[in-house]
């Protein structure tokens, strides 16, 4: 009898692993760390962010430096060593954008989203965690390459004494603010790609929010389109990548805070629809 | 409990539990809301009415799922760009499961050899063990396999028998579905049947298979086969001539033919019990419940998948 009921007891309780991990939102960045390097499109797509932001900034100042003599005097008068070395950052953009579409859309596309779930039930640390590991590798990478731009940029332009310093009013800030701006759009994108789902859709958005809105804006009457323009994405988040403000522009720290707005408004909504839709 | 797409709804008022220790099959032709409500378990959807509860406990809030349940569901859930061992690193990693579980996975599928290749690659039995290897992952008490023979060759298959056997035996909860009832009646010592989201049968596999061979039939062919037709209608028995030479009769073992033809003298050449197949009993339980039924097919070959399957 005590044979039987010694099975019964072993059956009913099976031997557990000495491993008794649970889900926190540690575990669950180092999980997304893992899984935003162990793609090959990942490390394409930050290696040509490196690549546009490091280099074209250089490449832009080595061609002004050979065509300066046949700049006019306005052109050389106004020409804007700051913004010219980090001028990259429309490229490198372009490619952050994408990638952070991609890191969520990518495992709905696949469904791999169902694994990352069924991991993590309560979902908005998956959110978290993707923005967390996201953000400071693009902040990272894009701080290192715009130093390199910026004094890679500067060092040529020593040729016609037009480089400025760090120290320079506006340089640091810019330098700074260009890489924010980047990383912000990075999370934008996670949400928007969080929100539409697919890669092709949340691109589109994408684009046409910074890119074509502005485009549009421009063909309203004028009065109209420089009411609206400080307030559009584009120009509110551009507004801090930019040593000299265009006109009709906000402030750099007030249209970079109203870009950070917008993202935390689709946040906002690309937590709740993560938490409320079925997967 | 129920689940709404819409107009259309996936699960009806469904009911049952699973209980540990032994392996449930959970069965029903395509589209009858199996991949649904592993869905619903796995809280991967929300049911629009009642709940499911593991050990008391609804996925959602279980601190640790993956030791609690491991899963593998019908259509892949993995990044195909990922190998297999950056696949189950990342799982792994959100409970703090060290690389060592996962080598041990790996091995124990089977996988040892590609698990540095990309998923992409993988054939659709590699697929399934890297599903398994995941729901394993975690050591967990209760593991749940939507079709987990899919795509596997035969030696495949009879090693996932033996897994999910040995899971059970371990004292687990093993929850798999499939809608081959052969399959079934091989791995699964209790099963679920459902048909178009309802509940149709909650019945232990030896009872079900006891109510199909009830209407088993046994072919008889014999160079008299007249002779005994005549012989067994006499004693009212059902028989049925399917071609010259060979009769089906039902009602009665082969045993109990064999006997009979021996007492009136009649040579049989042979004596074959035509089971009304498992799958044939399952057919007729869920003839009316099919979702889909190809137009011009005869039966499951040509199945159209529904949106909810």
């Amino acid at each position: 009898m005590s044979a039987i009921e010694q099975t019964l007891t072993a059956a009913a309780t099976p031997k557990r692993r000495a491993f008794t991990g649970r889900v926190t939102q540690r575990h669950v960045i180092r999980s997304e760390w893992t899984k935003l390097w162990s793609l090959r499109s990942t490390r394409w797509s930050l290696l040509f962010a490196v690549i546009a932001m490091a280099g074209l900034g250089v490449l832009i100042a080595a061609v002004s430096m050979g065509r300066w003599s046949h700049l006019s005097p306005h052109d050389r008068a106004t020409f804007d060593s700051i913004d010219r070395s980090l001028g990259g950052y429309h490229l490198a953009q372009l490619a952050i954008g994408v990638l952070g579409v991609l890191v969520i859309s990518g495992e709905y596309s696949t469904g791999m989203i169902r694994s990352s779930l069924m991991a993590v039930p309560r979902r908005l640390p998956v959110l978290w965690a993707k923005i967390a590991v996201f953000a400071s590798v693009t902040f990272v990478l894009m701080l290192a390459s715009a130093f390199v731009a910026f004094f890679g940029a500067q060092a040529i332009l020593t040729e016609h004494h037009v480089n400025v310093t760090l120290s320079h009013p506006h340089a640091l800030r810019t330098l700074v603010g260009t890489v924010l701006f980047m990383t912000v759009t990075g999370i934008l994108c996670v949400a928007l790609g969080t929100i539409i789902r697919s890669t092709a859709g949340a691109i589109a958005t994408f684009a046409g929010l910074l890119f074509v809105l502005p485009g549009i804006n421009d063909i309203l009457p004028s009065s109209l389109s420089n009411a609206i323009n400080p307030y559009l994405p584009s120009s509110a988040g551009a507004a801090i990548a930019s040593a000299v403000p265009d006109a009709h522009t906000l402030s750099p720290w007030t249209g970079f805070a109203v870009y950070c707005g917008y993202t935390l408004a689709l946040l906002a909504l690309a937590a709740y629809l993560l938490v409320r839709r079925d997967a | 409990m129920t689940k709404r797409y819409g107009e259309k709804v996936a699960v009806d008022d469904l009911t049952f539990s699973v209980a540990p220790g032994i392996v449930t099959g959970f069965l029903g032709p395509n589209g009858a809301g199996k991949s649904t409500t592993m869905r619903l378990i796995l809280g991967l959807d929300a049911p629009s009415k009642g709940a499911v509860r593991i050990n008391g406990c609804s996925y959602r809030d279980l601190s640790a799922p993956l030791h609690e349940v491991g899963a593998m569901l019908e259509a892949r859930a993995i990044h195909t760009g990922r190998s297999a061992y950056n696949h189950l690193l990342a799982l792994a990693q959100t409970h703090g499961i060290p690389r060592g579980r996962v080598e041990e996975v790996i091995e124990l599928v089977g996988l040892g050899e590609v698990a540095r290749k990309r998923v992409g690659s993988f054939s659709l039995g590699m697929g399934q063990r890297l599903g398994v290897a995941a729901a394993l992952l975690g050591d967990p008490a209760t593991v749940i396999l939507d079709e987990p023979a899919n795509g596997l060759d035969p030696e495949g298959i009879q090693w996932i028998r033996n897994l999910l056997k040995g899971l059970a035996a371990e004292g687990r909860t093993v929850f798999l579905s499939s809608h081959l009832m052969s399959e079934m009646s091989q791995t699964a010592d209790h099963l679920i049947v459902i048909g178009r989201g309802r509940l149709i049968a909650d019945t232990s596999v030896t009872e079900f298979v006891r109510r199909a061979s009830s209407d088993a039939n046994v072919r008889v062919r014999s160079p008299r086969a007249d002779e005994l037709r005549e012989v067994l209608t006499r004693r009212k028995m059902a028989v049925q001539s399917i071609e010259e030479g060979l009769l089906e009769v039902s009602g009665l073992t082969g045993e109990q033919i064999g006997e009979i033809a021996l007492e009136a003298r009649i040579v049989i050449s042979e004596l074959t019990p035509h089971q009304a197949s498992l799958e044939e009993a399952f057919m007729s339980l869920t003839g009316d419940s099919v979702e889909y039924r190809a137009s011009t097919g005869e039966n499951g070959e040509t199945e159209i998948v529904g949106a909810a399957a």
